[in-house]
């Protein structure tokens, strides 16, 4: 896949959206990798953390179609130990709350098993369609 | 008695009664009243990471003003209620004009002076690890408890502040102090997958099952939580299915079970039915090698049951 990395996408409606969205600054991350060292959801991922956040950093919107950023579960492992105090968990969320509000919607009840669905945690189910639908 | 309000939040109210009903009789027995807010909703079970909108900070707002009206602190047991209302209580002090714009949207003047405590903190802080051990009539000697922290209870430190967030010891200094012995294992605060289990339940299961499984290579016979998120995802994946059983599933414990049992409460207490894996022998076993001990001062709760 070919790439251009140019200043117009480094400075793009949608890194602007992200870094809103977020309360973060993008560039603040030097690509050190720990995210992704630690992330215990990493496994699931198609595409790491580090990586996630580098996307965004280049303004590739391509970043939305990851499952990574819907396999996040902000259990803040990674917020915790960023030596650049980067709130990863928050730029996660941006990249959902763009989908989101772009008409996403990313949970299927009817495709959930039914011994499942009935004994779910009501907390669980608050939660997550706070997470993953408008 | 100490009064205390207590916000329940929804999944105590409903799929984890058990929490509550030992929750409450622990804190009975121990001398702290947990005083049910008289009118209170879901916090909303997920603190909001997104700046640019505030709605989300509505519902746990409205809890805290409940709170408010009652005193000066409220003591959750869920570790996701006290993450929320804990973060949100943090975001409204550190910003006096979301605070006024909420307060405008609810019409409801919220203060933003309510302390959130979770019922550890209050053993921890106000009661002592100590006086916990001399209450103890049922020493849990002998039982192998790992202490399973998961996220929310610890993280983020600077807003949440209970204890380290990479190598806590809260859960731990509690099952020493009722005779058990704590297991320490290299995934305690390790994630469950929370809410995945609503979208992709075989990546929960995977990451619930890699849980379970090192606490058990390090030798623990339960595992001790304070989140019914994650017993719930610790535990389902050991429930019976038409495959039956692996005969290697261990009890997925409240602390507050754990105690009922230590502080010598009668069985109703403990809260203990429905779980997928039964604790009931194990901890009937652990009961009765302790001895049959008279209660010193029987709770009222236990008065007249003979």
């Amino acid at each position: 896949m070919r790439t251009v990395i140019s200043l117009k996408n480094l400075r793009s409606q949608f890194v602007r959206d992200v870094e809103e969205i977020s309360g973060e600054d993008l560039l603040a991350c030097n690509q050190c990798g720990k995210c992704s060292a630690g992330c215990p959801v990493a496994a699931a991922m198609d595409m790491l953390p580090s990586q996630v956040i580098r996307m965004a950093q280049l303004g590739m919107t391509e970043v939305l179609q990851s499952r990574t950023i819907w396999i996040c579960a902000s259990c803040l492992t990674c917020v915790t130990r960023c030596p650049k105090g980067v709130d990863l968990p928050r730029l996660m969320e941006a990249l959902r709350e763009i989908s989101l509000r772009a008409g996403a919607s990313e949970i299927n009840l009817d495709q959930l098993p039914p011994d499942l669905v009935r004994e779910l945690p009501q907390l669980a189910i608050v939660g997550g369609f706070r997470k993953y639908i408008k | 008695m100490m009064k205390i309000p207590y916000y329940p939040g929804c999944t105590l109210s409903t799929k984890a009664k058990g929490y509550d009903r030992s929750g409450r009789a622990v804190a009975a027995a121990l001398g702290m009243e947990l005083v049910e807010l008289p009118d209170w909703q879901c916090c909303g079970a997920t603190f909001p990471l997104a700046t640019d909108n505030s709605m989300a900070l509505i519902a746990p707002t409205r809890v805290l003003y409940q709170a408010e009206q009652t005193g000066e602190q409220v003591a959750a047991l869920c570790a996701i209620c006290y993450h929320v209302l804990k973060r949100t209580q943090t975001a409204l002090e550190r910003d006096p004009a979301m605070r006024e714009r909420i307060n405008w949207f609810t019409e409801q003047e919220y203060g933003g002076r309510v302390r959130v405590v979770h019922l550890l903190e209050l053993l921890r802080d106000s009661l002592g690890w100590e006086e916990l051990a001399r209450r103890v009539v049922r020493p849990l000697t002998g039982l192998r408890a790992a202490p399973y922290y998961g996220c929310l209870l610890l993280r983020p430190y600077e807003e949440i502040g209970l204890d380290n967030p990479e190598a806590p010891t809260i859960l731990h200094d509690l099952i020493r102090a009722l005779g058990a012995e704590p297991v320490d294992f290299p995934y305690n605060t390790e994630c469950c997958g929370s809410y995945l289990t609503v979208k992709d339940p075989t990546v929960s299961e995977t990451l619930s099952r890699d849980i379970v499984a090192s606490a058990r290579a390090a030798g623990a016979q339960v595992l001790v939580t304070a989140c019914p998120l994650c017993q719930f995802n610790l535990d389902w994946p050991q429930r019976e299915t038409a495959f039956g059983r692996t005969g290697e599933e261990i009890p997925i414990l409240y602390f507050t079970q754990l105690m009922a049992v230590a502080l010598g409460l009668p069985e109703e207490d403990w809260g203990v039915e429905g779980m997928y894996t039964d604790p009931r022998p194990l901890l009937r076993n652990v009961a009765q090698a302790a001895g049959a001990v008279p209660h010193p001062t029987p709770p009222p709760s236990a008065a007249g049951e003979g």
